[in-house]
């Protein structure tokens, strides 16, 4: 095994003299992971949607997204790599199935625990099933579909990293190069920033998450107001629960 | 107009929910459905707006079958407030109000416009309530934003289940005023779900009483409690009545615990401070029957008549509506008789002391400047209100004077016992004159006829 004890002065060197590569291995694994969510959020917030239609159909939809997910992320790239062959086309595809499962699932969860009540007031006042779609059960659902696009992004910057296997590109080049030469400054130069994504991602989204949630948004319109509402605001912030990740990877 | 005709709703588990239902709702008037929970009032309401379709049998409005209308385009032009507030909690006040406007697709500036006109309506101010979320009101708020937003595209039907069932009493009370008065202003054909009696015999112009899905008897409120059909009838306004009672009294001890006239002595308190607030009215429109259970609800003996400003147009005595009572045509506005002595908000109390003892006054209302009825004083509020600013005086002195609310209460049973006491329940009415005499003697002991603070 490579010597362990890495000096943080000889990393930071490393890091710098080789900047140009790192900057482009971290593009290539942002942008694969970026599309393979995308991908994932287009496919999958229709899907969950779908879910809602009938009890069948949503029972289909999640058995599948659920085996693409409990499929082993190397025996999955590998797969598609016989298939597709050798290169990031095949990682962003294997994302985007492995995305699929928490945005479908959490997209569904959101959409059916709409309340009731509400759901009755929107069909009594006159709205369609697409307005009762798009302008109350949508909106409501929005913390949960967020719940499961930070799920589905942290797992993929994971995921991605295996992607040299399959002869994809991205922050893995320079982990599996570490571990081929057994130099575990490389190791560390890859490892670290994919590490820091992840987090950075999942602190990111989650701030995004906590906007977009109906309760919160009230706490935030009073602060704006001064003292006066504050005080409520503060209230309402703290009887807002925050929604509960339902898919884990 | 809305038609029933031998409506019937069967469940696909052979559940007969409604049967053979033949009912009018009236252009114009508040018809509330009241049961108990499981007798189909509800389904009732909501095959008014096609939520429930009916097995069988036909619905009109206007003459027209429901079922030629469109259901979406229906349900836009029927006003609708559900039990659980129903607001979008993602959308502000605004947006919530203005929701059936901008199904319709009103111009941006006619919506806000009409926001505020209906934020008004229920005393929200507009510029600070228009931009909230629903989760910054209080429930009652919350249910008068409700209430508006029924009305915001104008509809001539309203239907509203259960509106005010999950409010604390005080605000329900509250809100049934805000809705009798938009009422006796818009006249809106309102379809009213409720189990609760007194609010039907408050708010209704008509009620449906229904059981097991069929309806045991239609009329007006007053005649309701004139003749009820039968037992069910009997007990079911019995049994609510008892059952509001229990709430009434213990929202009136908490707002006796929250009172607080201040313990700084001043030397000349003005009215506002020593007057009821919120004290039993009436409206002209009313019934005697209907005025004589609110006096009973209120314990009261006599009740002032307001319109739908507040505005004070007279008053009424248990006296002078007994004297009428025999002829069910008459309302409120023919037996009442005019105010004679008020004061206005800020005047000194001295001033209404002077009135209360020179005029033998059981009581002087208080109006604001624009003439709106705020308060009462009544002799045991002016008794009340000595024995809080002098703490060191004797309160076996004053203890009998005081007109203690539980001790008034007590004369009054909702059973309807005969008393002897002036303040107590109809049956037991006395001739005026010597009721009247009795009570100028005996000084303060039961002129807390408006036992209430």
């Amino acid at each position: 095994m490579p010597d362990t004890s890495v000096n943080f002065v000889d990393f930071v060197d490393y890091f710098w003299r080789n900047r140009g590569l790192m900057g482009e291995y971290f593009l290539q694994h942002v942008q694969m992971v970026t599309l393979g969510v995308l991908l994932a959020l287009l496919v999958g917030v229709p899907l969950g949607v779908l879910c809602m239609k009938s009890r069948w159909l949503s029972r289909i939809i999640l058995s599948i997204t659920g085996i693409l997910q409990v499929l082993p992320s190397l025996a999955m790239l590998v797969l598609l790599m016989l298939w597709m062959g050798l290169g990031n086309t095949t990682v962003t595809v294997g994302l985007f199935l492995y995305s699929l499962n928490p945005i479908v699932r959490n997209t569904y969860v959101g959409l059916q625990q709409v309340s009731s009540s509400l759901i009755d007031a929107a069909r009594g006042v006159g709205m369609n099933r697409w307005q009762q779609l798009w302008r109350v059960r949508v909106p409501l659902a929005l913390p949960y579909m967020m719940t499961g696009l930070r799920v589905a992004a942290v797992i993929a910057i994971g995921v991605a990293t295996i992607a040299p296997l399959v002869g994809g590109d991205g922050l893995g080049r320079e982990l599996y190069a570490g571990i081929n030469g057994q130099n575990s400054l490389r190791i560390y130069a890859g490892a670290i920033p994919a590490a820091l994504l992840a987090i950075v991602a999942d602190i990111g989204l989650g701030a995004l998450q906590r906007r977009l949630d109906p309760a919160h948004r009230s706490a935030r319109a009073s602060s704006k107001r001064g003292s006066g509402g504050s005080s409520s605001g503060k209230a309402a912030a703290d009887k807002a629960v925050p929604p509960v990740p339902k898919a884990q990877g | 107009m809305i038609q029933f005709q031998n409506v019937n709703k069967m469940y696909d588990d052979g559940f007969h929910a409604l049967k053979n239902i033949n009912l009018e709702f009236r252009k114009g008037e508040m018809t509330v459905l009241i049961g108990p929970s499981g007798c189909g009032k509800s389904t009732t309401m909501r095959m008014i707006n096609r939520l429930v379709s009916p097995s069988s049998g036909s619905i009109k409005i206007d003459g027209s079958d429901i079922l030629s209308i469109d259901p979406v385009e229906l349900r836009r032009s029927i006003g609708y407030v559900i039990q659980s507030v129903g607001l979008f909690p993602h959308m502000t006040i605004a947006r919530n109000v203005a929701i059936v406007p901008r199904l319709k697709r009103w111009t941006a500036d006619k919506m806000s416009r009409r926001v505020d006109e209906l934020l008004d309506m229920v005393g929200l101010k507009p510029e600070l309530y228009r931009d909230r979320y629903p989760s910054e009101l209080s429930g009652g708020q919350q249910q008068r934003v409700g209430v508006v937003r029924a009305l915001a595209a104008d509809p001539d039907i309203i239907l509203m289940d259960e509106p005010f069932s999950a409010l604390d009493p005080m605000s329900r009370e509250q809100l049934q005023e805000d809705v009798a008065r938009l009422q006796q202003e818009l006249h809106k054909t309102i379809v009213f779900v409720t189990h609760d009696m007194d609010e039907a015999l408050k708010i209704a112009d008509r009620i449906v009483l229904m059981k097991d899905g069929e309806v045991v008897q239609s009329d007006t409120p007053d005649r309701i409690l004139r003749r009820p059909a039968n037992d069910f009838v009997r007990s079911f306004i019995g049994q609510k009545r008892l059952d509001q009672e229990q709430i009434i009294v213990a929202s009136a001890q908490d707002r006796e615990a929250g009172s607080d006239f201040g313990s700084v002595m001043q030397d000349t308190p003005s009215v506002d401070e020593v007057m009821i607030t919120q004290p039993a009215v009436t409206y002209p429109s009313r019934g005697l029957a209907e005025a004589i259970s609110t006096m009973e609800r209120r314990k009261v003996d006599s009740l002032y008549v307001v319109d739908r400003q507040r505005k004070l147009l007279g008053s009424v005595s248990i006296y002078n509506v007994m004297d009428s009572y025999r002829d069910e045509d008459k309302t409120v506005a023919d037996v009442m008789l005019p105010v004679r002595y008020s004061v206005v908000s800020g005047t000194p109390l001295t001033q209404a002391v002077e009135l209360l003892a020179g005029h033998r006054l059981h009581n002087v209302a208080v109006v604001d400047e624009s003439g709106r009825f705020i308060g009462l004083i009544t002799r045991g509020s002016v008794v009340r209100h000595l024995a809080e600013q002098l703490p060191m005086m004797e309160y076996d002195q004053l203890d009998n004077p005081n007109d203690e609310p539980g001790q008034a209460r007590k004369d009054i049973t909702p059973g309807m016992e005969p008393d002897s006491s002036p303040s107590s329940s109809v049956p037991s009415l006395e001739p005026a004159s010597s009721v009247r005499e009795n009570d100028s003697d005996d000084r303060d002991s039961k002129s807390g006829r408006e036992a209430r603070s």
